[in-house]
């Protein structure tokens, strides 16, 4: 027989089964995997990308290259010619003259087009509200920061004048998207267009120069032109993405993101449960035709040809289908959303289109594929015996290409051999805890059998006569609602998490530069004035001249951060308490026998970057002293914390006889601008920093990562629950013959319903009962270590479990069954 | 007006006719079937026994079954339920193989054949009528019928099947599933997919065994129609003795065995 007509006879019998309705579950299930997915894809897919442009604001650019020196113009063409918009940017450190006064300062020339991303804020007087525009001043107008007006005395439609050039007053610069989170410029700065920079005559030799180009566009083109500007940048020249512009936003942005890939897994593994489980009853129904199929002399070949055929083109199917439905789906999600997220939201890319199919695809091969090749394998004495179904595969068949398909994604997720090996064993352990549970319910459901009423005896002994499905049913139903749980208490941890750790009374000023002589009355100043001020930290300036006894300046390093840790000067500090946002990750905190001893811990930044570990000699040269110390501790630390914090922190009693400063933090409540210029006339030497701006950008992008996570777990809920039904669905056919011979011998229909009902319950129990066990666990592990935030157990999620599982599947159950109860049995019991 | 009993039996006998007129052609399956008739053995069992296991150990269903079927005749095998009639037809038609012994059908041993080579034997000299009639379900009375010529690659798998549903009375009703058709019809289906292909030998397993009375003798008058008409080979399977009392022979099984005489 010619594999060749195989194909016709698959597609002529596949209409006629669509014509006569007998694919519907089977197209339902996968259409609706594959829209919870691609739905699920695109959305992360959007809003990673909204959340990446709202956090590439804190660089006004997508991609921001700094160089102490000139910066050519073959970049700007070369960005140009891939389609991407530039601007320019060059900061001067110069004295600012207004009237008598001077003030060394910042002189920003922006050009046009700044800032790429993000706005600036101005307003008409100094610590004004801040009104958003889109660009800078335009030539002959500075717009200088309240700092810098308050210090020099002046007002809008003041002349300020910058090296020759006299510039008019025009705003009050409040905020710029790009001032940063930390403390490299402390000086007041100001704004001037950048056709006014060579009037000035700043740029001379030996001044303080630094130059920025600044590139936004296509989140491809900016990710190919960053490859292409990493390898041909000159030394000196510094490429600066989100992730070190502001840590606290990236590490927001980095959990968002992992949480939302979390949420495409469970799309995933919820598809594979619906797969399975159509795939399952596609062969059940089938059995009875291969056979005859074969009796009437088809091959194995042929048949197996038959079956992949039809059950590729309901995959192609399915997929069209469900993409189209999952597009859908988000769009209108998002339209929902709008005016909570950005308007301006990124168009959907077609990677998840592709996605999608491949992932789809994968699922079929790894969980439909198996019991296809079963089915080919049904002998033909079936249509004489029809107690005689396929023989039992062999494990690595029936298994193999499923573990490798959900290994496959799960890697493609978390990347991270640790992490996938963690899922992959926690994912195969839940499973065979499920099963073994599944047979004991069947077990116990047994010896159940004598001691309740007729209902439940029929509900009940269809659960242990069924051993194998009711097991296969458990498992899938509890990995189902286990992934859905799981998805609900990470949800809830990451939240919680972001709220902990943006209180409303975060620190929203930084003080530096406090004179050691002043620091206790400025505290008490502040206090007085109702701020809540945080630690206070001396501050003193230090350089790094060797490790280990061999120079910084003959080691290499793995990229330029580590060059710039390395080489520049950094401020250290030394304390004794190890604060509520450090954790010691390696070696010991110090104790009160460490005092004065040369000790030193450092960030689990500084150690990844400069390759130190526990008990290495790093050399300081602090203010002409040399100071050799071991490193005693590695500590993480919480940057969205806003307290001070040091990458090198040292004991006390070592460094106290050194001359140095102290900064500390405090809070503010807004349109506290008064005490701000107080202060600034009192402490002249002290440096304000004012953080309500970066923490209004962490916080809208936290807020938007939250509502993310919130609109994404409910979309991979709807789609959970959707994919759940239709798995229930694929149980329909086994029930139907029974329940129509129950009925022919006399039950009513209420005796075989409350009968189902019965089964399911145990059913949906049981899955409940383990999947709150199974995400309790999976919780903590994940919260832990892929998300790191806390992780807080949540009694509800049992009662939500136990009730909204066992409720969900014998809802569920009985809408999949109630048309079977309505059908005469006599057509049931003919019809077959 | 006719009553539909009338209706059908009128058409079985007309369905006869023109099947015996379609075997009448001179294609190369026709040839062969005609060259069977020559009185040749068609079928052969040879010392045949079948083992199944069960919880009281090794279960002999067919034991030392012997005997050989010559081309064109009917042979009847009877027995009560549970003598291993139908376990023996799965052997002769190699849907099953057998512990010991062998079967030669047409000429070849089954046992020398695998699966697919069993099969491909089947779908160029056997069909099948059952007692359950075994349609499928999602595939109508003329999509039935086509199954056994599409598998055989035919192209004018249609047109055969059409008449052949015409010879067996059911013209008017090609467009319909199993499930709109009562059981005397959906056998008349099985027979016309089980004769379209024109088979050296037929095996039906209890064909009247789910009808009553009066149709499952109208169904024995068909299959005996058009058995004699186009000169296949039959080998019926049943416990009705009046409906294998139709057959040139018949043998009677036993506790898996040949009765004597």
């Amino acid at each position: 027989m010619a594999t060749v007509n195989a194909i016709p006879l698959a597609l002529r019998q596949l209409a006629r089964e669509w014509r006569s309705g007998e694919l519907g579950i089977l197209l339902l299930a996968l259409t609706v995997a594959v829209a919870a997915l691609t739905g699920v894809g695109f959305l992360v897919d959007r809003i990673k990308q909204s959340v990446a442009l709202q956090a590439n604001e804190v660089l006004a650019a997508d991609l921001r290259l700094e160089s102490p020196r000139p910066i050519g113009d073959a970049y700007e063409t070369e960005a140009r010619r891939r389609g991407l918009t530039v601007a320019r940017s060059t900061s001067v450190l110069s004295m600012a003259q207004l009237g008598e006064a001077t003030q060394l300062s910042n002189v920003r020339f922006v050009g046009d087009g700044y800032p790429l991303r993000g706005k600036v804020g101005v307003s008409g007087t100094a610590f004004g509200a801040p009104v958003s525009v889109s660009a800078g001043p335009p030539r002959g107008e500075v717009w200088p920061d309240s700092k810098l007006l308050s210090t020099l005395g002046g007002e809008v439609g003041a002349t300020l004048t910058v090296g020759e050039l006299s510039l008019r007053v025009s705003r009050v610069l409040i905020t710029r998207p790009d001032q940063g989170g930390g403390f490299a410029e402390l000086a007041p700065s100001m704004l001037v267009h950048r056709d006014d920079l060579e009037a000035a005559k700043l740029l001379q030799p030996g001044s303080r120069a630094s130059e920025a180009v600044l590139f936004a566009g296509e989140t491809k083109a900016v990710a190919d032109f960053k490859k292409w500007l990493d390898g041909t940048r000159q030394r000196g020249e510094r490429l600066l993405d989100v992730s070190e512009a502001s840590p606290q936003i990236q590490t927001a942005t980095d959990r968002a993101g992992r949480f939302l890939s979390l949420a495409s897994l469970v799309a995933v593994l919820l598809c594979a449960v619906a797969v399975a489980m159509a795939a399952r009853r596609y062969v059940q129904r089938h059995l009875d035709s291969v056979a005859l199929l074969k009796t009437l002399g088809a091959s194995r070949m042929f048949t197996l040809t038959v079956s992949l055929v039809q059950l590729f083109v309901i995959a192609v199917a399915a997929s069209i289908l469900g993409a189209a439905i999952g597009y859908l789906a988000q769009e209108w999600l998002l339209r929902a959303l709008q005016g909570l997220l950005r308007t301006d939201l990124p168009t959907a890319g077609f990677a998840p289109l592709g996605l999608g199919f491949m992932t789809s695809i994968a699922l079929l091969a790894g969980f439909a594929l198996p019991p296809l090749l079963q089915l080919s394998r049904v002998p033909a004495i079936r249509v004489l015996r029809r107690d005689i179904g396929a023989p039992t595969p062999l494990v690595w068949l029936a298994f193999g290409p499923a573990v490798l398909a959900v290994a496959f994604l799960v890697w493609w997720v978390v990347r991270e051999p640790r992490l996938f090996a963690g899922f992959i064993i926690g994912l195969a352990i839940f499973l065979g805890v499920l099963a073994v549970a599944g047979w004991l319910l069947v077990r116990f459901a047994g010896s159940l059998r004598g001691t309740v009423g007729v209902s439940w005896r029929y509900g009940i002994a269809n659960l242990s006569r069924r051993r194998g499905e009711s097991i296969v049913q458990i498992v899938a139903f509890g990995l189902g609602l286990m992934v859905l749980l799981l998805l609900a208490v990470v949800r809830n941890d990451l939240l919680a998490d972001w709220k902990r750790s943006l209180p409303e009374d975060l620190p929203n000023f930084f003080f530096i530069n406090i004179p050691p002589d002043v620091q206790a009355e400025f505290g008490t100043f502040l206090e007085a004035r109702g701020a809540e001020t945080s630690r206070a930290l001396p501050m003193i300036r230090a350089r790094l001249t060797d490790i280990n006894g061999r120079s910084v300046t003959d080691l290499t390093f793995k990229d330029d951060r580590g060059e710039r840790f390395a080489n520049r000067d950094q401020n250290i500090t030394w304390q004794a308490d190890l604060g509520d946002d450090n954790k010691v990750i390696e070696g010991r905190w110090w104790t009160k026998a460490d005092h004065g001893k040369p000790l030193v811990s450092i960030s689990d930044e500084y150690q990844q970057e400069l390759g130190l570990k526990i008990g290495d000699r790093m050399t300081f040269d602090i203010a002409g002293e040399t100071l050799e110390a071991e490193v005693a501790s590695v500590r993480k630390i919480e940057w969205d914390s806003f307290q001070p914090n040091f990458f090198l922190v040292f004991p006390p009693g070592l460094l106290d006889e050194l001359a140095g400063t102290w900064m500390t933090s405090a809070y503010l409540e807004k349109g506290e601008g008064q005490v701000v210029a107080e202060l600034v006339r009192r402490y002249p030497s002290v440096s304000v920093f004012d953080l309500d701006d970066i923490l209004t950008q962490v916080r809208s992008v936290i807020d938007k990562a939250a509502l993310a996570v919130q609109s994404v777990f409910l979309f991979t809920l709807l789609a959970g629950i959707v994919v759940l039904l239709a798995a229930v669905q694929a149980t329909r056919d086994e029930r139907r013959y029974e329940s129509a011979m129950l009925r022919t011998l006399g039950a009513s229909r209420s005796t075989v319903a409350r009968g189902i009902l019965a089964e399911f319950t145990a059913l949906g129990l049981l899955s409940g009962l383990l999947a709150a066990i199974g995400a309790t666990l999976a919780g903590y592990f994940i919260a832990r270590e892929f998300l790191e935030v806390q992780y807080s157990f949540d009694a509800t999620l049992w009662v939500v479990g136990l009730l909204g599982g066992g409720g969900l599947v014998a809802a569920s159950g009985w809408l999949a069954t109630r048309s079977v109860l309505k059908q005469p049995p006599a057509s049931t019991l003919r019809g077959g | 007006m006719l009553s539909p009993t009338t209706k059908i039996a009128g058409a079985g006998v007309a369905a006869g006719d023109a099947a015996a007129g379609a075997i009448d052609s001179n294609s190369p399956t026709d040839r062969e079937a005609i060259s069977l008739s020559n009185k040749e053995t068609v079928l052969e069992a040879q010392d045949l026994g079948k083992e199944v296991s069960s919880p009281e150990g090794p279960l002999a269903i067919v034991r030392e079954v012997s005997f050989q079927v010559r081309a064109g005749e009917s042979v009847a095998i009877v027995g009560a339920s549970g003598a291993g009639k139908s376990t023996l037809l799965a052997l002769l038609a190699g849907l099953d193989l057998p512990s010991s012994g062998r079967v030669l059908l047409a000429g070849q041993d089954l046992n020398s054949l695998d699966e697919d080579g069993r099969a491909r034997l089947r779908a160029e000299r056997v069909g099948f009528v059952f007692q359950s009639f075994h349609l499928v379900p999602a595939l109508t009375a003329l999509e039935n019928v086509m199954l056994p010529l599409e598998l055989a690659g035919r192209r004018d798998a249609r047109a055969g099947a059409r008449e052949a549903l015409e010879h067996v009375g059911l013209g008017s009703r090609v467009g319909h599933y199993p499930r709109q058709l009562s059981g005397g019809e959906q056998q008349r289906v099985a027979i016309a997919r089980a004769f379209v292909v024109r088979p050296a030998v037929l095996f039906a397993d209890e064909p009247t065994g789910n009808l009553d009375t009066v149709t499952g003798g109208r169904i024995a008058d068909l299959l005996f129609d058009l058995n004699a008409r186009s000169g296949t080979t039959l080998l019926l399977v049943t416990h009705d003795r009046d409906l294998a009392a139709r057959c040139g022979r018949m043998l009677v099984m036993e506790a898996g065995r040949l009765a004597p005489g």
